[in-house]
């Protein structure tokens, strides 16, 4: 087990150094020249002279890049351009909302999403199965601001069971927002439904398939017994994996969210520096995000080997 | 070693690519779900090429004398808040869409394509070098990176870029997002088929590498290669679809449904219409192409068609 941690400890660590390249090249590289961009075409020699100095630029691409990275895993983000403050305070604020958003899907989704395929494994073709399988394929493979459109405007506006609009003021505490959570973490619900259901529904097919099962069966076991005991317990198990692919639906999912829910979170913030230009904290959030997806997807992982005795001793 | 070359002629003989696909599209009207998808899908198809015939007014002609007017005979979907037909602009947004998701898939398939087939067959180090470079790529959630990108490409270009241009990025994106992904399942068939007889045989013949490629090998990869690009089709829609919405993908005043669905939102008190109508198209479509996709990936996994 130590082993097979150290070596996806390494994994992710190198999965970040890459992508890390690769946000570089895009935000930094790509543009030309960065200060150009934040300022804006009509701007003064000195400010942009200033500017280069702040950022940096003047020193070759390595320096710069390892000065960013070096600086990042300090905790020094550098300074927005369009709020002309620190960047770390504002999108540590933000990551905060997005976790209390991504944690509530996940409390709703999860339960209701395997129990779908669960109940469509076992019923294989019956009218339940054909229920479940196309209506997940069609009415929950929707984008998510269409689906987030129609619930506000159905739970927010018709009813009035839920705040329509999800812009909480920052530090608002979990209770507080949770109302202003529910639409949002339902929409995401659907767009992780389509997807967990399915590949639960096949996790259960294939383990029905199994000798055991026509063991357990033959052997005069009653069925509830052979499904409950024998195959949930190995069906769903790859179900943890299928929520590790997942996060990265979630991840794309959730920005969508926040920018139809106005929900200030990472998502919201990153359209907000595209929408200022502003480089440095579009860089910045990104990064963030894909040190979170990372992270999750080891989590997933060291479960899923916690669980698994096959991979755990056999490692 | 004549007889090899005949056997493999033989194989080379299959019918055409038009009555293959005669042949696809009868298998996916045999089930009542992808039948249903793809009558819808050809039917957006028809909008998108003949659009221009079918619309009643331009996408951007403002009839001051109209505006904000409720569906009604004279302009189906109503109008939006500077008098555009919604219904005219519906239309003549599906070439918009359907070119710039369709030409990704194609071109993303085609680079996937080529990519995989040489980093299956060749190994080592090329193939090591291109699938940790894909891995990384993939590291990132596809919107995450189509933000980044795009977000910076606009920062750097500014506002005044033509319609085209952010075409353009998006269809870029697309091609960066989807070929990773469709060079993996590629190589992954290529590595199976790599070492079976009739290759030997090819590369015993002497045969050069690209006719070994795309003659011998490609034609193993093409059933896998069909699901995966039925698949990218309905993900690329999607995501071309939440592009227009984020304000980022096609700028006004084009007819992009997601951006329809974006300006619609801002207005939606007094034009409810304006923000209904491209967000029922748009889901009609994805739900017709994930239908579709389900059936393509049903006809070459069932084997029942030899293609």
């Amino acid at each position: 087990m130590l082993r097979y941690l150290l070596r996806r400890m390494g994994f992710l660590a190198l999965t970040i150094i890459v992508t890390s390249l690769i946000i570089f090249t895009i935000a930094q590289v790509l543009p030309g020249d960065v200060c150009r961009v934040i300022l804006g075409r009509e701007v003064g020699d000195q400010a942009l002279a200033d500017c280069r100095e702040d950022l940096g630029l003047d020193d070759p691409l390595v320096v710069r890049y390892v000065t960013w990275l070096s600086d990042f895993a300090q905790g020094d983000w550098g300074t927005s351009y369009s709020t002309r403050t620190e960047i770390r305070p504002q999108v540590m604020d933000r990551l905060r909302n997005s976790m209390m958003l991504a944690a509530v899907t996940l409390v709703i989704a999860v339960p209701i999403s395997t129990l779908l395929g669960v109940i469509a494994g076992f019923n294989e073709g019956k009218p339940v199965d054909n229920v479940i399988s196309i209506s997940s394929l069609a009415v929950v493979g929707l984008p998510e601001f269409v689906t987030g459109i129609f619930l506000i405007e159905i739970f927010g506006h018709w009813l009035g069971w839920f705040p329509p609009n999800s812009s909480i003021r920052a530090g608002t505490s979990f209770q507080e927002a949770l109302p202003s959570l529910i639409l949002p973490a339902f929409t995401a619900t659907f767009v992780l439904l389509a997807y967990v259901a399915r590949l639960t529904r096949a996790g259960v097919l294939e383990e029905l398939k199994r000798p055991y099962v026509r063991t357990a069966a033959l052997k005069g076991l009653p069925r509830a017994t052979v499904m409950i005991k024998h195959v949930l317990r190995n069906a769903l198990l790859p179900t943890i994996t299928v929520l590790a692919i997942s996060f990265g639906w979630l991840i794309s999912g959730l920005i969508v969210i926040e920018n139809v829910f106005n929900y200030p979170g990472l998502g919201r913030l990153m359209t907000f520096a595209i929408d200022r230009r502003d480089l440095p904290l579009l860089q910045a959030v990104t990064m963030l995000t894909v040190i979170g997806f990372a992270a999750a997807n080891l989590g997933a992982d060291l479960l899923y080997a916690y669980l698994n005795p096959r991979i755990r001793v056999g490692e | 070693m004549t007889s090899t070359t005949q056997v493999i002629d033989k194989k080379d003989a299959t019918p055409g690519w038009g009555s293959r696909l005669l042949a696809v599209l009868r298998e996916l009207y045999r089930s009542p779900a992808s039948a249903a998808g793809t009558t819808v899908v050809l039917l957006f198809l028809f909008l998108a090429i003949f659009g221009p015939l079918i619309a009643p007014y331009d996408f951007n002609e403002q009839i001051y004398a109209d505006v904000r007017q409720p569906p009604s005979t004279t302009h189906w979907f109503g109008t939006d808040h500077l008098g555009r037909d919604v219904f005219s602009r519906i239309v003549l947004g599906a070439s918009s869409i359907l070119s710039i998701a369709g030409g990704g898939t194609l071109v993303a398939v085609f680079l996937g394509t080529v990519i995989g087939l040489i980093s299956g067959y060749r190994g080592g180090w090329i193939d090591e070098i291109i699938m940790r470079f894909f891995d990384s790529l993939l590291a990132l959630p596809a919107l995450l990176l189509a933000l980044l990108l795009l977000g910076t490409l606009r920062s750097a270009f500014g506002e005044n870029v033509s319609a085209i241009g952010r075409g353009l990025g998006v269809l870029i994106i697309l091609i960066v997002v989807y070929t990773p992904i469709v060079a993996r399942v590629v190589r992954s068939v290529v590595l199976s088929v790599k070492t079976k007889g009739f290759i030997e045989a090819a590369q015993t013949q002497g045969e050069s590498q690209a006719r070994i490629l795309f003659r011998e090998i490609l034609p193993s990869v093409l059933p896998a290669l069909a699901v995966e690009a039925a698949l990218r089709f309905s993900y690329a829609i999607f995501l071309t679809a939440s592009l227009g919405f984020l304000g980022i993908g096609v700028q006004p005043p084009n007819p992009d449904w997601g951006l329809m669905v974006f300006e619609g939102r801002e207005k939606y008190s007094q034009v409810p219409w304006a923000m209904f109508f491209p967000a029922i198209t748009i889901s009609l479509l994805v739900v017709a192409v994930n239908l579709m996709a389900d059936g393509v990936k049903r006809v070459f996994q069932s084997g029942d068609l030899d293609v």
